[in-house]
């Protein structure tokens, strides 16, 4: 039995999962960028799967366009921990309350 | 060269007001007040000059042609072009613009340099002479237009710069509001005066004079014409006039405009603005003369006005207000002149008018001056001692306002009454006869009153009364001798004959090239001659009435008036008059209140239903958002999960639909 494209879609669904329950129910916010990054990653995947089942190159470009942009993404996040860090001396994402109505 | 005359006092206001009104000279340049008075003074009043020595030497030109070609034309350009419109800007300088431009450059020239010495102490010493100037500027395009819309811009100018210099002094309310109140009154005349253009250009397809007045003059053009559109045509163009020249009922702007600087009374509001009317009637002869209904309308208006304003000066304690309302009266009998078709008759009274009255403005403004400011004429008396020549040339200004025998006024308002009594107008007659006794009363209740009997000035006053400097005084005398001698340009042509001279009529002459038509009324003019003589002994005989009257009651025996106002029968008339037969009230309670009570209404309206509507869409709104503000918790974690949740809700909404 050999890995299917269902295998990698399956274990894509469960990456973005665990990435948006890190998102959603960790406090910290160094965490929460990581699982964003998971939930990207998973999403990545898919598309790769994507392009080589469907044997069509514009999934793969995509891919890597994404990981462009996270990683500028990532530069950028870190830069705000880094600040929000300095700030508040916590990373306690429910501390950022500024936009209660 | 005609367009100079214009552009010359237009030149001075753009430097006094750019360079000085606005302080660019004082703080950029750093000059220092007292030359700047003085340049102000050689830029104000020179460029007034220039205009007059220019329209002076195009006057000996005009002199030198032959009396029917006397008209100079000056094209400058076109000014607009749309369609069949066409308007092009031409300056016209015939024998009628040509006695308009003299008196409005030179009396105004004359009263430039009284400013000098009247305005000498007020701190918007620049900013007055550039409204001068300005004034100055739109008064002469609107005599020297050579068509209707010319006329117009003129016209709504000097409105402009009476509205400015009546509220000269807009740090006092009522002084603002009395600007106001002119320029508001003076809309409604405009009103009148545009609609007459429109339905002119209608009529003759073009609006510039010499086509207009060249299809009136024409029989086969007018021939289709049906009288009834001439009469509108008159009529509206003499709304306009009634505006401008405060006639009934629209006079009611004049007496408050006083509450501008003096000599700006004497300017605009005695001798050149408000005669523009007069002027205008003149200028379309050859329409007014084709209008029997629109004559007859004008002379009676032209009458009760000058009886009425007569009235109302009769009982008045401020100087200069006893004077607004002898203007009035005085354009009354202007208009009862160009009302009949006496055109020249009516502007030899303009023009001997702007020598007295404003003499008679600047006297009273040298009075105000000596007094330190008080106008009230129970306050004053016995003045002549302390200030002689303003009282010498305010008797002679006086005197010929009064029509005694052989001043200025004598022989033009002579000329008006004989006119307007040979064309059949015997009660107009009348009533101007009974307003000439009135004249010469209350001008010597002001003149006895002011500067004769006892003195009533406080003795706090008293030590400052002090002569009007050079300035002031120069400008006195000299219009004191053109109200003296003015007359004899114009004197009727049977009064000559008494003295062995013929065609006296100078006025009449010149002036008459530029009248194209008088009305058939009037052919009955020059046979009268014995009862024209016995006309003149009515005019006198009213006049000196009226002298003696004055000095019997103001000066032989000065208990008489308030022994006369208290009296129980002539109560109500004093009353009256002194409350200006309520006509204020009367306009206040037709006009005024019924035009705040509906405003009140609007106003209730768009506060309560517009703005109500408004603010309750808006309250609605606030409403809703109050309470969805609560779901905007801040808590990064509750976004995360509702947009996980929301995007989880659309798939399965989606594979759902998709599976139906």
């Amino acid at each position: 039995m050999g890995i299917s494209v269902e295998h990698y879609f399956v274990l894509s669904a469960i990456l973005f999962v665990i990435g948006a329950y890190g998102v959603i129910s960790r406090k910290n916010l160094l965490i929460v960028l990581m699982s964003l990054e998971l939930m990207l990653n998973a999403a990545n995947l898919a598309f790769v799967t994507f392009s080589r089942a469907l044997n069509d190159m514009t999934g793969q470009v995509f891919m890597i366009m994404s990981i462009t942009v996270a990683a500028a993404e990532v530069a950028v996040g870190l830069a705000l921990v880094v600040a929000v860090y300095a700030h508040n001396e916590s990373l306690d994402i429910d501390i950022l309350k500024l936009l209660k109505g | 060269m005609i367009v100079w005359i214009i552009l010359v006092p237009l030149i001075g206001a753009l430097i006094n007001g750019l360079v000085f009104a606005t302080g660019f000279y004082q703080k950029v340049l750093g000059g220092d007040e007292h030359t700047e008075k003085s340049i102000v003074n050689i830029v104000g009043c020179g460029v007034v000059l220039i205009s007059a020595l220019i329209s002076t030497y195009l006057f000996v030109n005009l002199l030198s042609l032959e009396p029917e070609n006397r008209q100079i034309i000056q094209s400058l350009f076109e000014w607009i072009h749309s369609g069949k419109f066409t308007v092009s800007f031409k300056l016209l300088f015939d024998t009628l613009s040509c006695l308009m431009a003299l008196v409005v450059t030179w009396v105004g020239f004359l009263i430039h340099v009284y400013s000098i010495g009247y305005m000498h102490d007020d701190e918007s010493y620049a900013k007055y002479f550039t409204y001068l100037n300005i004034f100055i500027f739109f008064m002469l395009i609107l005599v020297l237009g050579d068509s209707f819309p010319l006329m117009f811009v003129g016209w709504e100018g000097v409105g402009l710069a009476s509205y400015l210099l009546i509220g000269f002094w807009y740090h006092a309310p009522d002084n603002a509001y009395a600007g106001r109140k002119a320029f508001i009154v003076n809309r409604i005349g405009d009103f009148g005066f545009i609609l007459g253009i429109f339905l002119i250009f209608f009529i003759f397809g073009s609006v510039n004079y010499q086509e207009v007045f060249g299809k009136a003059l024409d029989p086969a053009f007018m021939g289709v014409v049906p009288t009834a559109v001439i009469t509108a045509i008159a009529l509206l163009l003499f709304v306009g006039a009634v505006g401008k020249s405060a006639q009934i009922p629209l006079y009611v702007w004049l007496p408050d405009a006083m509450a501008g600087p003096t000599p700006v009374s004497a300017l605009i509001h005695a001798a050149t603005m408000v005669t523009a009317g007069v002027y205008m009637i003149a200028r379309c002869n050859a329409i007014f003369s084709q209008s029997h209904t629109a004559q007859v309308i004008i002379v009676t208006l032209a009458a009760l006005t000058a009886f009425f304003a007569a009235s109302i000066a009769l009982s008045q304690n401020d100087i200069k207000k006893v004077l607004a309302y002898s203007t009035i009266s005085q354009l009354g009998y202007m208009f009862m002149g160009v009302g009949v078709g006496a055109y020249t008759a009516g502007l030899f009274h303009l023009v001997t008018h702007a020598f007295f009255k404003a003499l008679l403005f600047l006297g009273a403004g040298s009075v105000i001056h000596a007094l330190g400011g008080d106008q009230d004429i129970r306050n004053m008396g016995g003045l002549r001692k302390f200030i002689p020549v303003t009282a010498i040339t305010f008797l002679a200004a006086t005197l010929a306002i009064s029509g005694f025998p052989l001043f200025s006024g004598f022989f033009s308002k002579d000329n008006i009454l004989g006119a307007v009594y040979e064309s059949g107008y015997t009660l107009q007659w009348i009533i101007g006869v009974i307003t000439a006794a009135l004249t010469a009363l209350y001008m010597f209740r002001l003149y006895l009153n002011t500067f004769e009997g006892k003195s009533r000035v406080t003795a706090s006053v008293k030590d400052k009364i002090h002569e009007s400097p050079y300035t002031m005084t120069i400008p006195l005398v000299t219009l004191a001798l053109l109200a003296t001698f003015g007359g004899y340009i114009g004197v009727p042509d049977f009064m000559g004959r008494l003295v062995n001279l013929h065609d006296t009529n100078l006025l009449n002459r010149f002036v008459s090239s530029s009248i194209y038509l008088e009305p058939a009324e009037k052919i009955v003019h020059h046979i009268i001659h014995f009862g024209h003589i016995t006309l003149v002994l009515f005019s006198i005989a009213a006049a000196l009435l009226g002298v003696v009257f004055a000095f019997y009651i103001y000066y032989v025996k000065p208990a008489v008036p308030g022994k006369i106002t208290e009296n129980r029968n002539f109560e109500p008339v004093y009353k009256v008059s002194y409350n200006k037969w309520y006509v204020d009230e009367l306009y206040d309670y037709i006009f005024v209140q019924p035009f705040t009570y509906l405003s009140g209404l609007a106003s209730y309206f768009d506060l309560k239903y517009i703005d109500g509507s408004v603010n309750g869409v808006a309250g609605v709104i606030k409403e809703m958002a109050l309470t969805l503000r609560a779901a905007q918790t801040g808590v990064l974690r509750g976004y995360a999960t509702l947009m996980a949740l929301g995007a989880a809700a659309i798939l399965i909404i989606l594979i759902v639909w998709q599976r139906l």
